[in-house]
């Protein structure tokens, strides 16, 4: 554990104390085991007592931590490595921002599709932030497909800042990529679980996150927009950013309880970035769970409670 | 010189306020394209576009259904749904005051209107999006209406136009807005398994979550000349690519030059040419 957000502040103090004592005890030979097993104890403490209440905006910095598992580590672990990355739209290129590829999940052949950020500053432009361009939702669409033509079930990790505003993926159709994804994705024959375990912005998140179900790790956000350009957008500055935050009822905790998501799957206390390997447990958890109780379901079924449960999203009046 | 006698030297508007002359309003048009001034008649007549240089003034359900239904006549559909406010959203301003300022000044209930009738002679079911209200952005009325409106179509087996105009989701209503795409096209979905034609018709200004969603999901996608279509506004382009955009850039020609457009048509041919579509999909 190397960054340390702002609130996390205290647990960086104990941090540094703990990794001192450690040095010491390495140099002099000293032996302070106690007093780093009670630093470790009140580093936990700290970590539960931050992250009991964070505030919406917390969240949307927890989400971006440097060090928050990217999808390809999640693909690798619930495969315990039995993964293999397949490339390209098939029409223009290959999207980095989007990856994907087949995985054995407990004895079990999945489609796992989803956003890629990068861990360092060459990886994050290699990977375009997270921002996926046309051929990006194309290649996901192709490996829907190929899921469905072998009858595998398919999970989708979205962790997306949005989709790419550039030239070339206006030139190529964006919007129409996008679109297109949501009407087949309503339609595929096979199980469609999605989890946010990072960022969810806007159509570039939705665009592979139409499913049977969506869940929202716990310090994940979801929403049309990100509070900074929300902020600029209402507010015409981004210094509202917190309070756009707040408003826009982006957490796991408002979404869950406006019925917009279908599950919330706990992180370890002090998020995912700080135990990665918990995360992944807990995610593998969630998606065999569903894909089980999936089996028994046709796909006629699945298709019609999927089409459904979009069409009950919403909340309006009658005059 | 004599020339120079003629030469303007301050520019602009040099009236004061207090001593402008008011022209009638209701009789002219002043078009913001070419600033030429014609007659309203002459402007209605020509289907709210510049008889000089073609500019398609922005223009509403009303409008629209006047000149698209037979005679003008038509059946709204679930006339009476209003916006909440789930989140009750503030950020300068209340949400709901907001809402009730749009309603005020527009006389409409929220950002599209959806009606069934005849083109032609043929049934045919119509949502139209109204810029006027909030930007027409996409609420959960919005994706109700156009649920609901895509519904009557699958259950008697009409085809469906859907005319957009918006500046994409509305962000008072959050990620209840952003699933409202979802909610559309996969509503889409069912009316393209039932094998009902749906046309878009693409509008100045389609943009973000409705170009991403039911706009471009048309069986055939057409569009009035020179309206501005993409899922980032050119001005967020502009920002993170740090360049000024290509001339003509996310306009109907450059998105029928790439593909995503059927046909660009002038709004005098909206009618014959929808109609004609309709025929080509039921003879």
């Amino acid at each position: 554990m190397n960054t340390f957000l702002e609130f996390e502040q205290p647990i960086e103090e104990l941090y540094l104390q703990q990794q001192e004592l450690i040095r010491k005890q390495e140099e002099n030979g000293t032996d302070f085991s106690s007093e780093i097993k009670s630093l470790e104890s009140k580093i936990n403490e700290q970590r539960k007592e931050i992250y009991k209440n964070l505030s919406a905006w917390q969240k949307v910095q927890v989400s971006r931590h440097p060090e928050r598992p990217h999808a390809l580590s999640y693909m690798e672990a619930l495969s315990g490595g039995e993964f293999t990355e397949l490339h390209g739209d098939r029409y223009f290129s290959d999207d980095k921002a989007i990856v994907g590829g087949f995985g054995i999940i407990d004895g079990q052949s999945v489609m796992m599709i989803g956003h890629q950020k990068g861990a360092n500053t060459k990886m994050r432009q290699y990977r375009n932030f997270g921002m996926a361009r046309p051929e990006g939702y194309r290649k996901a669409m192709r490996l829907m497909r190929l899921a469905e033509k072998f009858n595998k079930p398919i999970v989708t990790l979205i962790d997306t800042p949005g989709a790419y505003p550039g030239v070339g993926a206006e030139e190529r159709g964006q919007s129409q990529a996008i679109a297109k994804n949501l009407m087949d994705m309503a339609m595929l024959k096979v199980p469609i679980i999605c989890v946010v375990i990072g960022e969810g912005a806007s159509g570039g998140a939705l665009g592979i996150g139409l499913g049977d179900k969506t869940y929202m790790l716990e310090h994940a956000w979801y929403s049309v927009i990100s509070p900074e350009n929300c902020s600029a957008i209402l507010w015409r500055t981004w210094d509202f950013k917190e309070q756009a935050a707040e408003s826009l009822k982006l957490t796991a905790k408002d979404m869950l309880k406006n019925k917009l998501i279908d599950g919330i799957i706990k992180e370890p206390i002090g998020g995912a970035h700080a135990f990665p390997l918990k995360a992944f447990e807990k995610v593998k958890k969630a998606v065999i769970q569903d894909i089980e109780s999936f089996k028994k379901v046709s796909s006629e079924k699945m298709i019609d409670a999927r089409i459904k449960k979009y069409g009950a999203m919403g909340v309006y009046q009658t005059m | 010189m004599c020339a120079a006698w003629f030469k303007r030297i301050s520019r602009g508007i040099q009236t004061p306020t207090a001593k402008k002359k008011e022209t009638p309003e209701g009789l002219w048009y002043n078009c913001p394209s070419c600033k030429e001034v014609i007659t309203v008649e002459d402007h209605i007549t020509n289907s709210w576009v510049c008889t000089h240089c073609d500019y398609h003034h922005r223009i509403g359900s009303k409008e629209y259904f006047q000149l698209l239904f037979d005679e003008g006549k038509f059946k709204e559909l679930n006339a009476k749904l209003v916006s909440a406010d789930p989140l009750k959203f503030v950020d300068k301003k209340k949400y709901t005051d907001r809402l009730t300022e749009a309603s005020e000044k527009t006389g409409l209930k929220d950002a599209v209107k959806t009606a069934h009738g005849l083109i032609n002679g043929r049934r045919i079911v119509i949502a139209c999006m109204e810029f006027a209200f909030v930007g027409g952005s996409m609420g959960a009325v919005v994706g109700e209406k156009i649920s609901r409106a895509i519904d009557y179509a699958l259950k008697n087996k009409i085809p469906l136009l859907i005319i957009s105009k918006s500046g994409g989701a509305r962000m008072m209503e959050a990620a209840y807005s952003l699933m409202q795409m979802a909610k559309t096209s996969a509503k889409l979905a069912l009316l393209d398994k039932a094998k009902i034609p749906y046309i878009s018709l693409l509008t100045d200004p389609t943009t973000g979550g409705v170009s991403a969603s039911f706009a471009m999901l048309g069986d055939v996608n057409i569009a009035e000349p020179n309206a501005l279509i993409g899922f980032a506004g050119p001005r967020i382009i502009k920002e993170t690519i740090g360049k000024d955009l290509p001339e003509g850039f996310q306009r109907s020609e450059f998105l029928k030059e790439h593909g995503f457009i059927d046909s660009i048509v002038h709004r005098n041919a909206l009618k014959s040419e929808i109609s004609q579509l309709l025929k080509f999909f039921s003879e």
